[in-house]
């Protein structure tokens, strides 16, 4: 994000005339138009903002968003999108890669946007599948995937999207589902943070992956399946209505963690943790907590600016180039140089 | 742009053994200065490269040092060279073969002696030819004392003796006191050449401004090895020889080279342009000293990038040129292989991008510290789809600077990729250069589209005059848009897979690259018509050059033209081919611009080709122009086991020092 003057805008002004072409029933229209509501709320200005994107469902989102837009090559979003911010560090950049685009082809460049601190927005939309090429198993596919490339089930072992991100040494890490009344929150506080701010959105595949994500993501006991972080909050999920409010406890004797029943809500009561997104150790360790015998964390899991990559770089630029005269005649004329006058040459 | 433009009778130096005048008055000398990796040889051929540039001579030098990072003392394979040409004519190449080696141990004469002219002189550091350096360098008998030698003119003394003699004085152990050793032998040289010994000094004051004692001490090594010369009145093979300066064009001449010429080109080219510059890089052997170059000139608004790959380099530099800066990349070989997707892209997208590739031997990993010229298909039919891209190529270091800023133009006028080739030969080899006035350069600023014409819709891919689209930054009001590889409507640049609209973007692609506006080809060498034209590319023009000019002294009715344009070819080079009866073309590949040439022009172009991973010698071209003469055009150049660099090169990751190159130091 960058401290640029806020205009107002609508909805409609960052719709583009091109019609949107991906399934009908796709996730990805629910983080379309997330986006499209999110943006005129932080007074984000279209002509300042980028947004760049490699290759497959998710990254023909540029085309759909009225700013500046470039539809880039398989998995390679997170470079294009370095030069942009080095080129021209006053730009908004929102960099939209997939599972595939993003952990697979991509994934050496994701690692590095983000420990470089490339200050941008990533979303990974993540399907767990490969959608543009019709279906095949993709990084975050869980063990035992059918799919036309793997019709006895994958037998490889998935990323961990958000881990991967936190090892690359990311400084955000969120996690949102694609049609969440949560996800726009999510958004501003991606692009609050100065930095690359990583967020994984789960998004379902209607087609190729339907409904992968339900066990967390159906509304239906969603409340006791998600754990939606907030910085400075105990780590609360469930309700009395659907089961009992629960709350996650740090048992400190072996590291880890253990659900309790909070059943009067008072967190504190109950030994519940209180959530610190300043605070690495709990992130590597919520970014691995088993789903199932705990709750899905979503939200802001981790939350920690540094200094950015392009402000580091103009800086050292402006340090080293202090005092310096850029004269190119002076530059050609340096090194082992001597005169010629008439046939013989003389020491200068 | 090499110094001087004296033609003068040409023939090659040599000398016969015991057959000297007391001066030799010769035109052209080739000296090589041969040690362990430790003995400073570089640093001593860089200091006398740059007396015999104060002396008026003109020059060509080759570095030639261990792939091997730290290679073991006294071995083989740690030996590093340095072999400058240079004469009172004009010099093309660092020469075919030493007139003078001198070597610093048994190991530098064992790897370099095969090179030496017959009766050449061999100046050789006795002290360093002890028991364990001879069987280091697999010596069964001291070369020096068994006669092994008597083809060739031998001086041996003991210069590490005579080194720790002469710093004495200054209290340093045996150690640091052989560290002066090359100053010594510089000192000797320098007599030989009868060349100043002052500036050396001064260099060695500046070099040591924090250490006085170590640079009175190398001073003293320097005098001593000059006096010695002098004095010893040694009879015998030690003459000094007199070279006559070449008149040369007034001016201020520097050494350059070609990694430090393409850096300079480039800024210069992003000056020409009114555009910061952003560089992408990945290190890799020979293209890493560009991005060592450009690192140090951030006060030119150059923004340099070492990228996690070859991939992420070219990326972030278009991405760079998206956002309105002069994108540039570079690599060799296998690193342009891997950047082939992304320069589609730009292609695609119609952006700005100079792209540089300095060859080497391939295919695969090849051989990354020798030089080749077989990337000239991957740069012009390389990618897939119809993807015309302009290609230049340099022909020497210096001729690599104009070849930049023509690279930035073209990229810049006609929002195109543009790839230079360049190749290991011209990154590393260094000749003087007359420094150009930056001022008689015409500008091509470049002019961002940043408001929408009175009147007009925007068309982010309607084309001017030249077909090139406009260059609108992100940041401009009102001129949002959307550009990426899928195939765009012909004007809009929205998503269009229609037949016809592919058809004609496809053509639209074509004519812009077809249709750059090049001068027309000029004859580098001899008449415009005549028995045979030799066409050469790129780094071949030094020893064209002068096999040319020595049949043309013979009388033959030969011509060198020499090609910087590779794609599209100038519009006249049909034409000018089609007034000889022959076209014989030398390449360091299998005939890969013969094929272009036949393709392109309908001739009957003729292929000479060398793959050995050494540069073509005068004498192997003089030979095959010959035959040309005789109705036996073309073949391969058989491979000369004595040419260096030779065999003690070559290492599978590449890796050079770069503190071996004298030019780094500058």
């Amino acid at each position: 994000m960058n401290e640029l003057t806020k205009i107002e805008t609508t909805l409609k002004d960052w719709e583009t005339d091109q019609e949107v072409r991906w399934c009908p029933g796709c996730g990805d229209y629910a983080i379309l138009k997330a986006v499209q509501r999110t943006l005129p709320q932080l007074g984000c200005d279209p002509r300042n903002t980028v947004f760049v994107s490699g290759i497959g469902c998710s990254s023909r989102f540029p085309y759909y968003m009225e700013t500046y837009g470039f539809h880039t090559i398989h998995g390679r979003a997170p470079a294009f999108a370095t030069g942009i911010k080095l080129a021209n560090p006053d730009l908004d950049v929102w960099m939209v890669t997939g599972d595939g685009d993003g952990l697979s082809i991509g994934g050496n460049h994701l690692m590095h946007v983000l420990r470089r601190n490339v200050n941008m927005q990533i979303m990974l939309f993540n399907n767990e599948i490969y959608g543009l090429t019709k279906g095949q198993y993709s990084p975050t596919s869980r063990e035992n995937t059918r799919s036309p490339s793997t019709p006895l089930g994958s037998v490889d072992h998935p990323a961990n999207p958000c881990a991967f991100a936190l090892g690359s040494g990311a400084r955000f890490v969120a996690r949102g589902i694609d049609v969440s009344k949560n996800l726009p929150d999510v958004l501003k506080a991606a692009h609050a943070h100065q930095g690359a701010a990583f967020i994984e959105i789960f998004q379902n595949c209607i087609v190729y992956n339907k409904d992968v994500f339900d066990d967390f993501a159906k509304p239906k006991g969603a409340d006791q399946q998600q754990l939606w972080l907030e910085h400075g909050k105990p780590m609360l999920f469930g309700s009395e209505k659907t089961g009992g409010i629960k709350g996650l406890k740090l048992d400190t004797q072996t590291l880890s963690f253990e659900v309790v029943d909070v059943p009067d809500g008072d967190g504190e009561a109950a030994g519940v943790l209180v959530h610190d997104a300043t605070n690495r150790m709990l992130a590597h360790m919520l970014v691995e907590l088993p789903f199932g015998a705990f709750p899905m964390p979503l939200g802001v899991i981790y939350d920690d600016p540094a200094e950015t990559y392009e402000a580091v770089v103009h800086e050292e630029k402006r340090r080293a180039s202090k005092g310096k005269e850029a004269s190119l005649a002076k530059l050609l004329a340096t090194g082992q140089t001597w005169t010629v006058s008439g046939t013989a040459g003389d020491p200068v | 742009m090499t110094i001087g433009v004296l033609q003068e009778e040409f023939y090659m130096a040599t000398q016969t053994a015991g057959n000297q005048p007391e001066t030799q008055a010769l035109d052209s000398m080739v000296v090589r200065f041969a040690g362990d990796s430790g003995d400073g040889m570089q640093l001593t051929g860089g200091q006398f490269t740059l007396s015999t540039a104060l002396a008026g001579n003109d020059l060509a030098t080759f570095p030639d040092f261990p792939a091997e990072i730290r290679a073991p003392q006294g071995t083989l394979f740690g030996v590093s060279a340095f072999q400058i040409n240079f004469g009172s004519r004009q010099i093309n190449t660092a020469g075919d073969a030493p007139d003078v080696l001198v070597a610093m141990n048994p190991a530098a004469l064992k790897v370099n002696l095969a090179s030496l002219s017959p009766g050449g002189l061999i100046i050789a550091d006795s002290g360093a030819f002890t028991k364990r350096n001879l069987e280091k360098a697999h010596y069964d008998a001291n070369p020096l004392e068994d006669g092994s030698l008597a083809k060739y003119d031998l001086l041996a003394f003991d210069i590490s003796e005579l080194t720790i003699e002469a710093v004495k004085p200054y209290g340093l152990g045996n150690k640091d006191a052989l560290r002066s050793k090359n100053m010594w032998t510089l000192g000797l040289a320098l007599w030989m050449f009868d060349r100043p010994r002052e500036p050396i000094h001064e260099w060695l004051r500046a070099k040591f401004k924090s250490k006085p004692d170590i640079a009175d001490a190398n001073i003293a090594a320097l005098d001593a090895g000059h006096a010695y010369g002098e004095t010893a009145e040694l009879s015998g093979p030690l003459k000094q020889v007199a070279l006559a300066p070449v008149p040369a064009e007034p001016g201020l001449y520097r050494t350059i080279t070609g990694a430090e010429s393409v850096s300079l080109g480039l800024v210069a080219g992003a000056q020409l342009a009114d555009l910061p510059m952003f560089f992408g890089g990945y290190p890799i052997t020979p293209a890493s000293a560009i991005l060592h170059h450009l690192v140090r000139l951030k006060e030119f608004d150059v923004t340099t990038f070492q990228a996690e790959d070859e991939i992420a380099a070219i990326c972030a530099a278009i991405g760079a040129s998206y956002a309105g800066q002069l994108g540039v990349t570079s690599s060799s070989g296998p690193g342009i292989a891997l950047k082939t997707e992304a320069m589609g892209l730009g292609i695609m997208v119609e952006l700005p991008l100079v792209i540089v590739n300095s060859q080497r031997g391939g295919p695969s990993t090849g051989l990354p510290t020798k030089t080749e010229q077989s990337d000239l298909y991957q740069a012009v039919y390389g990618r897939n789809g119809d993807a015309p891209m302009p290609v230049l190529a340099a022909r020497s270091p210096a001729d690599a600077f104009d070849v930049a800023i023509e690279s930035c133009r073209i990229a810049t006028q006609y929002m195109t990729p543009v790839m230079l080739l360049t190749d290991g030969y011209i990154a590393n080899a260094a000749e003087p250069w007359k420094v150009p006035d930056p001022s008689t350069y015409e500008p091509f600023p470049v002019t961002f589209m940043d408001e929408l014409p009175e009147g007009e819709e925007f068309h982010p891919y309607k084309r001017d005059a030249k077909g090139a689209r406009p260059w609108v930054k992100p940041g401009t009001p009102d001129l949002m848009h959307r550009v990426g590889g899928i195939e765009k409507h012909e004007t809009t640049g929205n998503i269009d897979y229609s037949p016809d609209n592919h058809q004609r973007m496809t053509q639209l692609r074509r004519d812009k690259v077809l249709g750059v506006d090049l001068p027309d080809q000029e004859v580098s060498w001899g008449e415009d018509s005549g028995d045979l034209v030799v066409v050469g590319w790129g780094s071949t023009y030094g020893p064209i050059k002068q096999a040319v000019n020595r049949w043309i002294e013979k009388g033959a009715k030969v011509s060198h033209v020499h090609v910087r344009h590779i794609w599209p070819l100038p519009g006249n080079l049909g034409d000018l081919l089609s007034g000889f009866k022959h076209v014989l073309v030398p390449e360091m590949n299998t005939g890969q611009f013969k094929t272009l040439l036949r393709d392109q022009l309908l001739i009957d172009a003729e292929s000479l080709t060398k793959t050995s991973g050494q540069p073509f010698q005068i004498a192997e071209l003089e030979e095959a122009i010959g035959n040309c003469l005789d109705q036996k055009c073309g073949g391969r150049v058989k491979v000369n086991d004595e040419q260096l660099p030779g065999l003690e090169q070559g290492y599978d990751d590449g890796s050079l020092r770069d503190d071996h190159s004298p030019q780094s130091k500058g």
